[in-house]
């Protein structure tokens, strides 16, 4: 599994004259559950799109799996992709949808996705129409499974899905990474659950890669300082990523380990993710590429993927 | 940051792509509402056209047993004839005209439109079997399909309206039932379907796909039943007033009447002649002195032996056959064009 499941590089996408996505370099390793955050029109779907072939980029590159073009014989056949809204054609049964993704791929577990549905209750005869959107999404994602891919590429996956359906939904995939070593790749603009379902973070913001990395790593490189606000601006020790005042007191979230030093009357604590990626989103020119400064300077050429601004 | 070149790795070399065989049921699960559409509007013709196409061979049979054939009774059996059927068998053949448009434009249009419009694209496109493949193996065997249930039931067509062009009522080249017979009914029904096919996936969704498809395919026919099919072989041009079929002649009631594009009178010397100054010639008995001059034998014979020439020209009917594969070859080229368009730009689309 050493092998990045998405990689991009000056990787862009124009409609018209708008870029949906530009400048986009990132390398996703395989073997994770990786998040895509970002706000609307960050360019999420956009980067899904091109890597899984239904986008063609207006510049630069993206391989996937290894680096196999999207849209390859290889590429499809490896990559299993959950759409925004989980299409699935209304008329047919779920029984039927079943045999047409049998009949569209190489490989497809019969047997695990009838089981599946069984399981959560979807009646096979049922038109896909007439399910709920909880019931479709599970749908979808069942018969992306069933196809036994190395990379599972989810768009909102869960946008339309009430909290229920949404935490049923994740535990599959969060199973399917766990029991088959099925790489992850889904957006999401909802930051709740991330960090129970993450282990990869990549933050998109108006179209360029502002965070990317392990979220253990970046949980670690970052401390959360709060402190008296008339000395918010005199702390120059380690990089700030967003400064927030409250009252007297101000948080510092900064780019520190654990080991780094504290100022005086100040109080370091750890950061949680929902709360590391709202400080980027607030912040678009800040960037942490990848493996944050772990009381390092940003990694030299050492051979992993990396991209300094 | 890795190369993003990497050479073709040697085991997707030996990835074989999912069998094409398996997209026969995928076609068919999902365009098997279309193709019932399609066989119930034909079925239902076809039991109306047996029904009234056996009432009217059965009332041909007795003009046809009629002899001498060039008796005044035997005229006036046909004329008769033609009164009763003629005017149902010339709606019919106005209302069949549109068929091949709309099997094309319901079943063509929606194959990729819907696709688009609902997003199930996404779903489609992804799967393993590749989409230009999938494109291909959607649009051929309906294409197929179609033409193959427009051609059996233009066979019928056929059958139906021998008796109209036995008789002499009609020409066998006329627009109105030369596209409805031989290759050309399933031909139009193959190209309006590729119509279909490219205009669902340029405009991606389904009613003004269906709608653009309809005024395409309608323009298209139009366009060549007026000006394009009398050019297919170059006309022949005589000064014999008989021409078959021709009502200036005598031949008028034979078998296989000859499309008559044009007639034009001349002087002597060679000079066209307008009608109005044809009809101060004619003496008074044959519809001369004002209005226009009737078309009949007597003013052709009268207007000859005093020196005027009439110059037809016209497509003889055993032309049909040349020009049923001359429509036919040219509209199966462009259907294959269309088809392999939609194809390229499915395989090459960026959305």
């Amino acid at each position: 599994m050493n092998m990045n499941v998405v990689e991009a590089s000056g990787l862009g996408k124009r409609y018209g004259r708008t870029w949906a996505l530009r400048a986009c370099t990132l390398a996703v390793p395989a073997g994770h559950v990786a998040a895509l955050v970002g706000p609307n029109g960050a360019g999420k779907t956009t980067l899904l799109n091109l890597a899984v072939g239904l986008v063609t980029p207006s510049a630069g590159a993206v391989t996937v799996l290894g680096g196999r073009p999207p849209g390859s014989p290889a590429a499809l056949d490896g990559i299993a992709f959950v759409a925004q809204d989980t299409p699935v054609y209304k008329n047919l049964s779920a029984a039927d949808m079943l045999h047409l993704t049998l009949n569209l791929n190489r490989r497809f577990d019969r047997r695990y996705a009838e089981t599946r549905l069984g399981e959560l209750g979807i009646p096979l005869r049922r038109k896909a129409g007439r399910l709920s959107g909880g019931q479709q999404a599970q749908l979808a994602l069942t018969m992306a499974l069933a196809r036994r891919p190395k990379l599972l590429v989810l768009d909102e996956p869960v946008a339309m899905l009430d909290p229920v359906a949404r935490h049923d939904f994740m535990a599959i995939v969060l199973m399917a990474a766990a029991d088959d070593g099925v790489s992850v790749l889904l957006s999401s603009h909802v930051l709740a659950e991330l960090e129970r379902v993450a282990d990869y973070l990549i933050l998109l913001s108006r179209g360029r890669v502002q965070v990317a990395g392990e979220v253990d790593d970046l949980l670690a490189g970052h401390r959360l300082l709060t402190g008296p606000a008339a000395e918010a601006d005199r702390y120059a020790e380690r990089p700030v990523v967003h400064l927030r005042r409250a009252a007297a007191q101000a948080h510092l979230l900064v780019r520190a380990g654990a080991d780094d030093p504290v100022p005086p009357g100040w109080e370091a604590h750890p950061v949680g993710l929902e709360e590391l990626a709202l400080a980027y989103l607030r912040e678009p020119g800040a960037a942490a590429l990848p493996g944050p400064a772990r009381g390092r300077a940003l990694p030299a050429e050492t051979g992993e993927p990396s991209e300094v601004r | 940051m890795t190369a993003l070149t990497v050479p073709a790795r040697p085991e997707d070399a030996r990835l074989r792509p999912v069998p094409w065989r398996r997209m026969a049921w995928v076609t068919w699960r999902q365009h098997r509402i279309a193709l019932a559409g399609v066989a119930a509007l034909l079925g239902a013709l076809a039991v109306y056209l047996w029904v009234t196409g056996l009432h009217v061979h059965h009332a041909y049979a007795a003009v046809a047993a009629c002899h001498p054939a060039s008796s005044n009774t035997c005229a006036t059996l046909t004329v008769n004839f033609n009164n009763a059927n003629g005017s149902t068998a010339e709606l019919i053949a106005a209302l069949l005209q549109g068929a091949p448009a709309l099997i094309g434009a319901f079943v063509g249009a929606p194959v990729l439109a819907r696709e688009l419009e609902t997003g199930t694209f996404r779903y489609a496109w992804t799967q393993g079997f590749g989409r230009w493949r999938w494109t291909l193996a959607k649009l051929v065997p309906l294409a197929i399909a179609v033409a193959a249930a427009a051609g059996a039931f233009s066979l019928l067509l056929s059958w139906y309206y021998a008796p109209f062009f036995a008789d002499g009522n009609q020409t066998p080249l006329a627009s109105t039932v030369f596209d409805l017979r031989g290759v050309a009914f399933a031909a139009w029904t193959l190209a309006a379907f590729a119509i279909g096919a490219l205009a669902g996936m340029l405009i991606r969704r389904v009613v003004p796909a269906i709608a653009a498809t309809l005024a395409a395919t309608a323009g298209l026919g139009l366009v060549t039943g007026l000006y394009l099919r009398e050019h297919y072989v170059t006309a022949l041009v005589t000064s014999n007033p008989n021409v078959p079929g021709s009502t200036m002649g005598s031949n008028v009631f034979v078998s296989d009447p000859a499309w008559i594009l044009s007639e034009q009178w001349q002087t002597k010397a060679g000079r066209p002649v307008s009608e109005s100054a044809l009809g101060q010639v004619l003496p008074a008995q044959l519809g001369g002195k004002g209005g226009g001059i009737p078309q009949s034998f007597e003013v052709t014979d009268y207007l000859t032996r005093h020196g005027y020439t009439l110059w037809t020209t016209y497509q003889p009917a055993s032309r049909f056959w040349p020009f049923q594969w001359i429509e036919g070859g040219w509209l199966l080229a462009l259907s294959v064009l269309l088809i392999a368009a939609t194809v390229w730009l499915v395989r090459r689309r960026a959305a």
